[in-house]
């Protein structure tokens, strides 16, 4: 299937559409490069794995190394809590969302408006729906998906890929990120 | 033409003839008002009566978009690019937009509504006079409209009263209508105020459509003890003829029954229904079956079971010809709204359409008089059940693998499905004879067929599904109590002081379509959830048939299990989706009789009274549909919130407050007129939830109010924490919002709640007397 095609079929992206992660340097460089990320994770990474593990482990790394703080919905905060992981907040993604959307927004610490959301796990559809809503009216912060499927609202996706390559290229992000 | 067009009020005549007093004229005829209360400021609104209300909610709670289109294809100069801060060619924003398009939603779902309840109004004006009174529950319900009492400030007795509140429904839609139009409104909160009035105008519609088949058809009048009826598809005897029904309006449905009995072959054949007809035929006769919410129809068609399919209107399967045509069984369309392309048939004899069909040559007829439906409905499945045999088009089980075999794994069947089900997983595992993973599919499809059409192999992907269920199909035998209506005022006045109290930590109605996340069972375990906690659970819809579709551990279904009256505990079936009015009638009847708040034409009053004091939330789990869209607006407008599955996003925005922004919760203390802090509740007015957690927890804070007392904050906030504590993982992290005082504090929660408070810098915040109204200031009456 072709790699930029919305992954459900009929969620066809307007003129905007969002680029391609095709190397784990390209996420590598835009969170680098991000002032002040955040993660929403979703309760799909539940059913995942990355080559042997739990996506959720490998969710965790990242958001160590990286300092990316992490806002889960509530089904998905157990599954954190298990694993001696504490996420910065509980957040429903429409909350958390539409507070992206307002630029006098400080962040969950107060101190300043975050530039970069990465997004995992949440239905297809819903995501696509809260992707649009960011892609429109929230300019300020660019959003990257972090599934296996393509995301035309976001402003970076993974193509549709194989478990294989997607899970390799979600490995190297981590493995490559400095410390 | 005898229906009412003109109406005009004389306060008093003295004239040599005679003397009159609030005379109430109508062309046509002439009518006394005979209710006593004083007008209210609002009767009858218009579209911008109430925009300072719908602008008091909309600051508090700012919509928040998610374009489902990024373009406008309304208009020629179009298609428009509304990305960001584009603007189309008649100027319009994408906030615009997106408010717009909600609109249309909103009218489409009110027009549908509105429409059906003036045919049926019709429908039973002819069948029973419009002098016929209106009755929905005896003299246990003496507020028999309060949603029509309230937005009109009108009391409508008989069933022709009803038909001037038509009108003025049918007079507003038009002008909301108009409003979508290019180049009129083009600022998103005034649109966003008008989808609330769409909402308004739809409840009462629905309302008017309830009450007038309660009143005329004999439905339960208010009771909490309304007959179990069987519900599932292996309820249905299939050893008879079977008449299916589906759709929302129910006299052909009705007609059906009668001839039945008029004939006396009801022991001999099955009426099974799916969708709100089904819901409303077994408040006629307890003795028909409900098959199943909407989804079903495709699973129930395609197994052949069906003799003859009687459709009428609303969330019918457009393809519903053909899949009838498949199995063999004659399609009566029965509503002008639904034609279907079928010949007109209405005025040949009840033999010659019967034979036509019974010889095959005829497939479908459109019959648009319900009693000769009835006639034919009952005369073809006698005439054509030994001759289909139960006709099936469900695969074998030989036939299922080999049609599995087929299967390329090219996905495009997951791709086209809403729920994203591992589809061609489990078609591999089929073709290895492993049925297992389409039996797991079936509990969590909706039977879209989507998967089908996108199948390059054809694989009837649907019918694969169910027939590998085949044993869960058959052993679907659940139970529903039928639409009981209204609420009684007496259960009003028991209730309404635990409710404003607190003691009853809220009312949770369960409503609308099947487009679940996760199939049907969510919604009975959310239920049962409620209901053991002592919330007052309502139930209505396809949300109703759900409810039911579940046995616990001691294999009892929630109707069996929990009371049917509207008290701590209950799990309360109002009826079909017009019944939702009732939902709304018992929160504005809270406000009236146990509050004592004036009614008459005085919605802001009233609205402000349900949304600071009583707590009462939508759950819309599978909302699909744009009736559902205006259902929900109309409780938004009365200050109750709403919670939809994820799919609800679709829906284009949520309208989100934001607890952080205490600048944002501010309410006036009628008891000083100070403005004080009330916040942050009820949190939001509409929400998507991810999961089923999320929204039963979200479902225990919306519940709060301004006006909680301590009391009633405190098991608000037990339930809200509990909740959170099983299903989230610990104490949820905003709790200090919610304590105002130490007595807020749950007792058995009391340590870790003033740890968690001695954390957030927290100090105690009086209780005010909110209203979000000046007026109300030191108007503070009896409650
Ligand atoms: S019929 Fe069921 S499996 Fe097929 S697309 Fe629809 S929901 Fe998915
Ligand atoms: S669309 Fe058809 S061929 Fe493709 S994976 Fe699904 S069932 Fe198989």
């Amino acid at each position: 299937m072709p790699m930029t095609d919305s992954w459900q079929t009929a969620e066809i992206p307007g003129p905007k559409k969002a680029s391609l992660i095709i190397k784990p340097d390209i996420a590598d460089a835009l969170i680098s490069r991000a002032k002040r990320p955040i993660m929403i994770v979703g309760h799909g990474i539940i059913e995942y794995e990355v080559e042997g593990k739990p996506l959720i482990d490998c969710l965790i790394a990242l958001s160590r190394k990286a300092k990316i703080p992490v806002v889960v919905s509530a089904s998905t905060n157990k599954e954190f809590l298990s694993r001696g992981f504490e996420p910065a907040a509980i957040m429903s993604a429409v909350e958390i969302s539409s507070r992206l959307t307002d630029p006098e927004w400080k962040g969950l610490d107060g101190k300043e408006s975050y530039d970069l959301a990465i997004f995992v796990g949440l239905p297809y559809s819903m995501q696509w729906t809260i992707l649009s809503g960011l892609k429109h009216f929230a300019p300020g912060v660019k959003t990257m998906t972090f599934d296996c499927v393509y995301h035309p609202n976001a402003s970076w996706s993974f193509p549709n890929s194989t478990i294989k390559d997607w899970a390799a290229n979600l490995k190297g992000i981590v493995e490559n990120l400095e410390d | 033409m005898s229906r009412k067009s003109v109406n005009f009020t004389i306060k008093e005549i003295n004239s040599d003839l005679a003397q009159f007093r609030d005379l109430n004229i109508t062309i046509g005829s002439i009518t006394r008002e005979r209710w006593e209360e004083p007008m209210g400021p609002t009767p009858y609104p218009s579209l911008t009566t109430l925009r300072s209300w719908d602008q008091r909610l909309l600051s508090r709670y700012k919509p928040f978009y998610m374009p489902f289109c990024d373009l406008c294809c309304l208009c020629t100069y179009g298609k428009c690019d509304l990305t960001g801060t584009k603007k189309g060619a008649c100027g319009i924003s994408m906030p615009a937009q997106q408010s717009r398009t909600v609109l249309i939603a909103a009218c489409i779902g009110a027009a549908t509504h509105i429409s059906h309840s003036r045919d049926l109004l019709n429908h039973v004006i002819a069948t029973s006079g419009r002098d016929c009174p209106i009755n929905v529950g005896g003299t246990s319900v003496e507020v028999e409209a309060p949603i029509t009492r309230l937005v009109c400030g009108v009391k409508p007795e008989t069933l022709g009263d009803l038909e001037p509140v038509l009108d003025y429904c049918e007079n507003q839609l038009t002008q909301l209508l108009a409003v979508t139009h290019t180049g009129q409104e083009g600022n998103h909160l005034d649109f966003e105020s008008k989808v609330f009035h769409a909402g308004m105008i739809d409840h009462v519609g629905m309302e008017v459509a309830d009450i007038a088949q309660v009143s005329a058809l004999g439905f339960p009048k208010a009771d909490p003890e309304a007959p179990l009826c069987d519900l599932g598809l292996g309820t249905v005897d299939t050893k008879k003829p079977v008449i299916l029904v589906i759709g929302h309006n129910v006299p052909p449905a009705t007609a059906i029954i009668d001839h039945l009995k008029e004939t006396g072959l009801f022991p001999e054949v099955e009426v099974t229904g799916i969708c709100c007809t089904a819901l409303d035929v077994t408040r006629y006769s307890p003795r028909a079956k409900i098959v199943g919410p909407i989804s079903w129809q495709l699973r129930y068609i395609r197994s052949g079971v069906p003799d003859v399919i009687v459709i009428d209107e609303q969330c019918v399967r457009t393809d519903t010809l053909t899949e009838a045509a498949r199995i063999h069984a004659p399609l009566i369309a029965t509503s002008e709204k639904n034609c279907l392309g079928l010949p007109d048939m209405t005025d040949e004899t009840v033999d010659a359409i019967v034979a036509g069909f019974v010889s095959g040559k005829v497939t479908g007829a459109l019959i648009l008089d319900p009693e000769k439906v009835g006639e034919v409905a009952v005369a073809t499945a006698m005439a054509v059940a030994p001759k289909r045999k139960k006709h099936s088009v469900l695969p074998t089980k030989h036939q299922l693998g080999e049609w599995a075999k087929k299967c390329t794994q090219c996905m495009l069947c997951r791709r086209a499905c809403p729920n994203d089900l591992p589809i061609a997983q489990a078609i591999r595992l089929a073709a290895s004879g492993n049925l297992s993973g389409l039996d797991e599919l079936y509990d969590d499809c909706l039977g879209c067929g989507r998967c089908e059409s996108a199948c390059k192999q054809k694989i009837p992907i649907h019918s694969l599904i169910v027939a590998a269920a085949d044993k869960k199909t058959r052993e679907e035998t659940y139970c529903l109590r039928s639409g009981r209506g209204a609420i009684q005022d007496l259960e009003i006045r028991k209730v309404g002081g635990p409710i404003v109290l607190g003691e009853i930590p809220g009312i949770v109605a369960f409503v609308g379509c099947a487009n679940y996340p996760k199939g049907s069972r969510e919604v009975a375990e959310m239920c049962m959830e409620f209901a053991r906690r002592r919330y007052i659970v309502c139930t209505s819809g396809c949300s109703a048939m759900s409810a039911g579709m579940y046995r616990d551990e001691e294999g009892k279904t929630a109707y069996e299990r929990y009371s049917g009256a509207f008290e701590a505990g209950g799990i309360v079936n109002v009826g079909s989706c017009v019944a939702n009015s009732h939902i709304a009638g018992a929160a504005i009847k809270i406000a009236s009789i146990f509050a004592k708040r004036p009614l008459r034409g005085n919605y802001e009053e009233i609205a402000d009274y349900v949304y600071n004091r009583v707590g009462a939330v939508g759950v819309a789990w599978g909302a699909m549909s744009q009736k559902a869209a205006s259902i929900a607006a109309g409780f938004w407008r009365l200050g109750i919130p709403v919670v939809v599955g994820p799919h609800g996003t679709k829906y284009r925005r949520m309208l989100l407050g934001r607890a952080d922004k205490d600048a944002d919760w501010f309410v006036y203390d009628a008891r000083t007129g100070e403005k004080v802090y009330g916040g942050p509740v009820p949190e939001h007015l509409f929400f998507a939830a991810e999961t089923k957690e999320e929204a039963m927890v979200m479902v225990a804070k919306l519940t709060m109010r301004p006006n909680d007392t301590s009391r009633g904050r405190a098991n608000k906030l037990a339930n809200y924490i509990d909740l959170h504590k099983r299903l989230v993982g610990g104490i949820p992290q905003d709790v200090y919002r919610l304590v105002r005082t130490h007595a807020d504090i749950p007792l058995t929660m009391k340590d870790e709640c003033l740890l968690h408070l001695s954390g957030h810098d927290w100090k105690e915040s009086p209780i005010p007397d909110p209203t979000l109204l000046p007026r109300m200031v030191h108007q503070k009456r009896g409650d």
